[in-house]
């Protein structure tokens, strides 16, 4: 009697957040799938069961040169962030001795965080552009003749967005995992021997692991949905999977947008459960 | 070549505070050595210091007449066990076991081969697969054993390593290691903040207080002559009182105080003659606890001074074991160990 009690309380505590999720979580993502089995023409979109806008997304080169670009971005964002991210968690892990000192570096870690990421994105602009301050500053220490087209508008300007905007999300979990070390067992792999290299082979990356993946599965997700670092720092020229679906609501073709918004989710949540499977995320919470 | 392991002026400090100042040791080979003392006295860092864990502030350690001072803790030939075993959980017990060797470059199957022996010798080998966390804490310890005599080390250094066991495990683990040192013949130097853990075990008992040795010797000695009222205090079943409880304190050659052993104290009723050679006070009795083999009797001299007395079982008068009942305390004038400020 006790027991059922209790479960029948449990279940009202989770009903608020169970309410939320299916409004604005379950619900939209359920209209998504039922639309982009729907029909559309120029100006209206038909209630239907057709796989047209499937079978044209999974036939499409452009569809699949996209997602070249998304995974292509996607690994160079994550394996940026990553060796960044980890430099950075293990230099305030292991090298800042103090507390204090730990927590006034992270906050300056976060100031980047203190505006909108369109704004950061815009600022890089007058940075990197043709008569930026980098271009004109290489060119009258006479380093170049010419600006360096390569600086925006281009796969390096996205990247350089999304290290530059997702790099904490790296440096949080790993940071957490590396402080949870015991100290004494560096000592120990110290008193076996071990040299710095052996020490972060040995010890301190498998320790770190879970905090590299789930800062992994933060990357990730962030850059396969992003479409505003790409549209910005691409100049409109360079497109990822987002980018599409974004071009084609702005056409009114929402089943076609739909039908690309599910494969991107099943892409996510594919490499989701990939990622989960390394991590025992319960013991991280 | 002198064998074992000296301290020469050995001195830490953190900042400008003082952790171990200027401390002389000289621990022969193949002895088990206990370094014994409250927190913060020092001997963790001292430990630490042997090990190469914690850099010298000045001085020198001497290890089989090889200064090793600055050398990293793998070439000292020490092999440090850690307080709380500081196994990696990420590894099986073997692995944790093999570990020094893998960095020593060993292949894979050759050191397990070791560390399977390594683990035979302290009786875990049915438990090489496990991890860490699967293990009690007994457990864990004989694997952290295991990996710090991998290497073989001539010093196996010890920090705490009985004080996270439960009172029972913890004798049963002591004999163990004692056993353990005997067989293998190397020098142990075990930390520790219990005098009982260090009587049982140590060749070479060194009492430190505020970074300073207070008192080396066999447990034996330190207990029958203690050299200080500090050391006195902190070993237990002393008394120490000041010179004029005495009446006459002419035995005392001008120390201004003296210990007395709680065992060497006895009972009498208070028109009891004094013996030859004995003393006798006036005390009144605060309580009498029953501990299985003596009778743990408080008292409280006219000036206020506790004596706590620790009398046989079978030798308690039991008219005289009553609260707040006026007795006499003697004890035989050889008993007294007077302290001389130096």
């Amino acid at each position: 009697m006790l027991i059922n009690t209790k479960n029948v309380s449990s279940y009202w505590q989770s009903l608020p957040l169970t309410l939320v999720l299916m409004t604005f979580l379950v619900f939209p993502l359920f209209v998504i799938t039922v639309v982009s089995f729907w029909d559309y023409n120029e100006y209206s979109i038909i209630p239907d069961f057709i796989f047209d806008n499937y079978e044209y997304l999974l036939t499409s080169k452009v569809t699949w040169l996209a997602y070249v670009n998304t995974f292509k971005y996607a690994f160079l964002a994550w394996l940026l962030t990553l060796l960044i991210g980890f430099t950075v968690a293990y230099f305030l892990a292991f090298h800042i001795k103090t507390n204090g000192m730990q927590t006034l570096l992270f906050l300056i870690c976060t100031i980047p965080f203190l505006t909108s990421n369109i704004i950061r994105m815009i600022s890089w602009i007058p940075l990197l552009g043709r008569n930026g301050l980098i271009n004109s500053g290489l060119q009258s220490a006479g380093l170049t003749d010419a600006p360096l087209e390569f600086l925006l508008y281009s796969d390096f300007a996205i990247v350089l967005a999304y290290v530059h905007l997702y790099t904490l999300f790296m440096v949080v979990p790993i940071f957490n995992s590396m402080m949870r070390i015991d100290k004494s067992l560096i000592e120990a792999a110290i008193d076996a021997g071990a040299k710095p290299y052996h020490i972060l082979r040995d010890v301190v990356i498998p320790l770190s692991k879970s905090g590299i993946i789930i800062g992994s599965i933060f990357v990730f997700t962030l850059v396969m949905g992003d479409f505003v670092t790409v549209k910005i720092m691409g100049g409109g020229i360079r497109a990822n999977i987002a980018t599409l679906i974004y071009n084609e609501i702005s056409l009114l073709q929402y089943p076609a947008a739909a039908a690309g918004a599910v494969v991107l989710l099943f892409t996510v949540i594919l490499i989701l459960v990939i990622l989960f499977r390394l991590v025992d995320i319960r013991k991280e919470l | 070549m002198v064998k074992g392991v000296e301290l020469i002026n050995t001195s830490k400090s953190y900042d400008g505070k003082i952790a171990v100042d200027g401390i002389d040791l000289k621990i022969a080979s193949g002895s088990y050595c206990c370094l014994l003392g409250p927190s913060g006295c020092g001997k963790s860092t001292t430990l630490r210091m042997i090990a190469g864990h914690e850099e010298v502030t000045s001085g020198d350690i001497v290890l089989n007449s090889r200064n090793v001072t600055d050398l990293a803790p793998r070439k000292r030939g020490t092999a440090m066990m850690f307080q709380n075993y500081a196994l990696f959980p990420h590894l099986s017990c073997v692995d944790n076991v093999a570990y020094g060797l893998k960095i020593a470059g060993l292949n894979k199957a050759d050191r397990t081969k070791e560390a399977m022996e390594m683990l035979d010798l302290v009786n875990m080998a049915s438990f090489a697969d496990k991890r860490p966390d699967q293990l009690s804490g007994g457990q864990q310890q004989r694997i952290a054993l295991a990996r710090a005599l991998i290497c073989k080390p001539d010093v196996v250094l010890l920090d705490e390593p009985l004080s996270a066991l439960d009172p029972f495990l913890r004798i049963q683990m002591r004999k163990e290691l004692k056993q353990l040192q005997s067989k293998l013949g190397l020098t142990f130097i075990h930390v520790t903040h219990s005098q009982e853990e260090a009587f049982a075990l140590a060749d070479l008992a060194v009492v430190m207080a505020d970074g300073v040795i207070q008192q080396q010797g066999h447990p034996k000695s330190i207990f029958e002559k203690p050299a200080s009222a500090f050391v006195a205090d902190f070993i237990g079943g002393h008394n120490v009182l000041k010179a004029n409880t005495l009446n006459d304190p002419s035995p005392l050659n001008g120390a201004e105080s003296f210990s007395i052993r709680s065992d060497k104290i006895s009972l009498a009723p208070l028109d009891a003659n004094t013996e030859e050679h004995h003393v006798s006070i006036k005390a009144e009795i605060l309580d009498v606890e029953f501990q299985a083999q003596f009778y743990f009797v408080e008292t409280r001299l006219a000036d206020g001074q506790k004596v706590m007395c620790y009398i046989p079982e079978d030798q308690l008068p039991q008219d005289l074991a009553i609260p707040a009942l006026h007795v006499q305390l003697s004890w035989a004038l050889d008993n007294i160990n007077p302290f001389h400020p130096n």
